[in-house]
């Protein structure tokens, strides 16, 4: 949020409306920039952060998330034109994951929808792009306006999170299916009466919520959270702890999977939906939308490289990794845009772009591995094996309602 | 004009809109053996291509009034002479004027030209337009042609760019160079170096900024000259055909409907019907819907795809570029019925069945163009005279005349309003004139001005510009009217441009069309 009281430029970063709470429990000072916000990398360590995600619950911060208000006459039309997805599927009080492209098929973003009523839409996303939506819009009836600022948003993600929103006060939240959305009333003061919209979505892959809320409730609710999951082991975590837990779903980020097609400069590094394994996205019968033709003719001819998981040997996380079809790594066949030691899969594991015709679940290659033994560099060709994304997928994520734990 | 009852609901091809280069583009199709429906929202056809009576028993040519540009072939081809377009005047002088100055005749060849310049400019004269035309010469190609895409791999689209710059390098180092030098440059730099005499380097600057949005001291202001020269190139000498511009599109209508197209006028289209991503016809506003194996539109580029079409059907980078076209217009038309033939101070009567330029000097065009860049009309026009009544006794009652005038600036959005100013603007054009033709206004019996705000309505051109689209660098060739849709096909299967947004461009010239329909024969081929 910006203060009032000092001028925009002796503020190059904003603070969330958790601001003060993060600060109070970092014990690292580890801050990052995040979409023009300043917000927590690191907690305490990494491995707590992380095993919280996956065995109590968690809270992060992600007001930083650019979110935009979709609504008017024409909105469905316009988001239809806009996204690969029928949004016309979409019914009210859900959300949706969808990608949308440039001309070219190259994908734009990704991000969610929400449907908050018969004309009214909220898009969540990681970048800013107001440009594109707008020009998106010319010829549709339809209103886009950001609302980043003033929507303050926490994950409770975990497999105790169901557990701790209902401790707190949030009865019926044990109804909401994945990718539904609801209304609570906030049940504490000061913000008693005011509401708050919870999503059952994340990106964690786990068990988890999203809550969506005034920026003057955000301490309330934080306050609240932490007291009501004392007993399950909530603890606040930082971007890093959730990085390898997202790429244990095999979910993408952009500027790290992918580059916006809107930002690249150069040729040939826009990634289209299908080569980022994204094609289940992709409704060619709902109609036009930007990039269809691009698309199709992409779909035709096949796509020359694909993002893949891959299992590699060892415990040495193959970061941004050249990858190799042979071991002697003459013929370089893609690489490692996100890697991670599993700890809960016990598996060491990445997300590689990968060329045609590599890229095939099953193949095996190498990967070109750095290590760094106390400043002393040893490089390691490190066997891969191509498979199926995602690496972790608890059935807990979907149960419902959720058990207790 | 014909206006046939409804025929069959399909087609193989529908064209939007009857201007000369919808049925150009009519004709070649029909020509083919396709079957052809054109459809004209006007009560005639024609576009900005008419004769109208704008006041009781006085008829002129209400956009263009002027043929020059389009090409002897597509005139053979379609046997238009044989279908009723003749020339009242061909081979029309130009005289620049002045308030208080002798006129000064500027056509090539003409000795008399050279008489009334300096000793210097005399002998510029002759070595700079020969220079000119040679570099006409070698672009003509380049406006005859489709443009190629580029980025592919095709061979069709390597061999055209080859020959292109096979051309310009056959001009020879000398002349190669300065077709590089001056083809960005600005008009008055170009005339600074060669002429010292004001009033010529003024009325050679005319016909660089004509129908544009830029000044003589706009960077890329030659460029519109030289187009305007490679027009000519195969296109012959000023003229105007007998009965006006009108009587072109009559005998356009003609060839059409003699190769077996049919014409429906007072027939506005509302939509263009899209079925299966591919344009499969169109809805009328009267709520009658045709079908047809292929649309092509007349219409420019701004009302093709943003409005006939909508968004919905393209990308949003594609209408992004559609809706970052330059296409305003600055160039109004003023027509004044006039009770005898007006006196310009010094000028011969000959030169009265010519043009007339009144563009005293490049300093007086460019304060002209000022007012432009603040969207007011200038409060010292320059304007182009054709008096059509003088070859052309059908345009007017005995003994009366029509003077047509082509007055720039004019710009679409007017700060203050066109409903406003419009009478103002008049007044002040017809003062102008009479400064150089005492009497003038006393004569007037009857005026008519079109602002591109009544162009854009009466003719239904988005942004009132007459060529569609700025004619400039950045909208020219490969990438007129955007990347994308440069070939004449759009990104709609089965749609096509065929108007002045297309490449070439504007002026009465038909290639477009005729592109069009080549480019649509080829794909069906």
């Amino acid at each position: 949020m910006l203060s009032e009281s000092e001028p925009h430029y002796r503020q190059p970063l904003l603070k969330t409306p958790f601001h003060e709470r993060a600060r109070a429990c970092s014990q690292v000072d580890s801050f990052i920039a995040w979409a023009g916000y300043t917000t927590v990398d690191v907690f305490t360590f990494v491995e707590q952060e992380y095993f919280a995600i996956r065995n109590a619950a968690t809270l992060y911060d992600l007001t930083p998330m650019v979110k935009y208000r979709i609504a008017g006459p024409d909105a469905l039309r316009f988001l239809n034109r806009l996204m690969t997805r029928d949004i016309g599927k979409l019914k009210c009080g859900r959300v949706v994951y969808s990608v949308w492209c440039n001309d070219d098929g190259h994908l734009i973003d990704d991000g969610t929808v929400f449907r908050l009523g018969d004309s009214d839409y909220r898009l969540c996303t990681g970048e800013r792009q107001l440009d594109w939506l707008l020009d998106s819009a010319l010829g549709f009836d339809v209103q886009i306006g950001e609302v980043t600022e003033e929507t303050a948003a926490l994950a409770v993600q975990g497999p105790t999170s169901c557990a701790v929103l209902r401790a707190f006060g949030f009865s019926g939240v044990e109804r909401l299916k994945p990718f539904e959305l609801g209304w609570f009333a906030l049940p504490s003061a000061p913000g008693a009466g005011s509401q708050l919209m919870i999503s059952r979505t994340g990106f964690t892959g786990d068990l988890g919520y999203e809550l969506w809320m005034r920026p003057e409730d955000a301490e309330d609710v934080w306050d609240g959270l932490m007291e009501a999951g004392r007993g399950c082991a909530i603890r606040p975590i930082g971007s890093r702890a959730l990085n390898m837990a997202r790429i244990e779903a095999g979910f993408i980020l952009p500027n790290v999977d992918f580059i916006s097609s809107e930002h690249t400069l150069r040729v040939g590094t826009g990634r289209s939906p299908i080569e980022l394994g994204l094609e289940w996205l992709i409704d060619f019968d709902k109609g036009h939308f930007t990039g269809r033709r691009a698309l199709l003719e992409e779909q035709r001819r096949g796509a020359r490289r694909r993002l893949v998981g891959l299992d590699i040997e060892g415990n040495k996380p193959a970061h941004n990794a050249l990858l190799y079809a042979d071991q002697a790594g003459r013929k370089a066949i893609g690489s490692v845009s996100s890697a991670t030691w599993s700890p809960t899969c016990k598996r060491n594991i990445a997300l590689a772009m990968v060329d045609a015709p590599h890229m095939a679940t099953g193949q095996t290659i190498w990967a070109e591995i750095y290590l760094n033994r106390e400043l002393v560099w040893e490089r390691r060709m490190a066997r891969a094996q191509v498979v199926e994304r995602p690496f972790f997928a608890p059935a807990r994520r979907r149960a419902s309602p959720p058990a207790d734990y | 004009m014909p206006a046939s009852a409804a025929g069959p609901t399909h087609y193989d091809c529908i064209v939007i809109g009857g201007g000369h280069n919808g049925l150009v583009c009519a004709a070649y199709l029909a020509k083919s053996g396709r079957s052809v429906l054109v459809l004209e929202a006007a009560s005639q056809v024609g576009g900005a291509a008419v004769t109208r009576e704008f006041a009781p028993g006085f008829k002129v040519s209400s956009c263009a009034h002027l043929l020059h540009l389009m090409p002897g072939s597509i005139i053979r081809d379609l046997g238009l002479a044989s279908r009723g377009l003749q020339l009242a005047a061909d081979r029309m002088s130009t005289t620049a004027i002045a308030p208080h100055a002798a006129p000064l005749p500027i056509d090539p060849g003409d000795p008399s030209v050279l008489a009334g310049l300096s000793a210097a400019d005399a002998a510029a004269l002759p070595a700079y337009r020969a220079r000119l035309a040679r570099l006409a010469e070698a672009l003509y190609p380049v406006l005859d042609s489709a443009p190629p895409r580029l980025g592919t791999d095709s061979w069709q689209d390597r061999l055209a760019l080859l020959r292109i710059g096979w051309r310009i390098r056959r001009l020879g180092r000398s002349d190669m160079r300065e077709l590089l030098r001056i083809g960005g440059m600005c008009v008055q730099d170009l005339l600074d170096e060669h002429f010292e005499t004001p009033m010529l380097k003024g009325a050679l600057a005319f016909d660089a900024v004509l129908g544009t949005n830029a000044g003589p001291r706009s960077p890329g202001s030659v460029f519109p000259l030289l187009y305007r020269m490679a027009a000519e190139v195969q296109g012959g000498t000023l003229a105007q055909p007998l009965g006006g511009l009108g009587a072109l599109s009559d005998a356009l209508a003609r060839a059409a409907l003699a190769h077996g197209a049919a014409i429906r006028t007072g027939s506005a289209v509302a939509r263009i019907l899209v079925r299966e991503d591919r344009a499969a016809g169109v809805a009328l506003q009267s709520g009658e819907q045709i079908s047809a194996d292929n649309v092509i539109s007349n219409a420019d580029p701004k009302t093709t795809f943003l409005q006939l079409l909508g968004g919905e059907h393209l990308d949003t980078g594609f209408v992004r570029r559609i809706a970052h076209l330059r296409a305003r217009g600055v160039t109004a038309k003023l027509h004044l019925a006039l009770s005898a033939a007006p006196q310009f101070t010094g000028l011969a009567g000959s030169a009265l069945a010519g043009r007339l330029l009144l563009a005293p000097s490049l300093d007086y065009v460019e304060r002209a163009f000022n007012h432009a860049k603040y969207r007011e009309y200038s409060a010292a026009p320059i304007v182009e005279i054709t008096l059509p009544t003088v070859r052309d006794a059908s345009l007017a009652p005995a003994g009366r005349h029509v003077l047509s005038a082509v007055v720039q600036y004019a710009p679409y959005e007017l700060a203050q309003g066109w409903p406003q100013a419009q009478a103002r603007f008049t007044d002040l054009v017809i003062d102008t004139l009479e400064r150089c033709a005492p009497g003038l206004a006393a004569s007037v019996m009857a005026s008519e001005l079109l602002t591109p705000a009544d162009i854009e309505r009466q003719f239904r051109i988005s942004g009132g510009h007459w060529h569609h689209a700025e004619l400039a660098l950045d909208q020219f060739f490969v990438v007129r009217p955007v990347p994308g849709a440069a070939q004449y096909r759009t990104p709609v299967d089965g749609l096509y441009l065929c108007g002045a947004g297309s490449h070439p461009g504007g002026g009465v010239m038909g290639i477009a069309g005729r592109n069009a329909a080549r480019a649509l024969l080829r794909e069906a081929a």
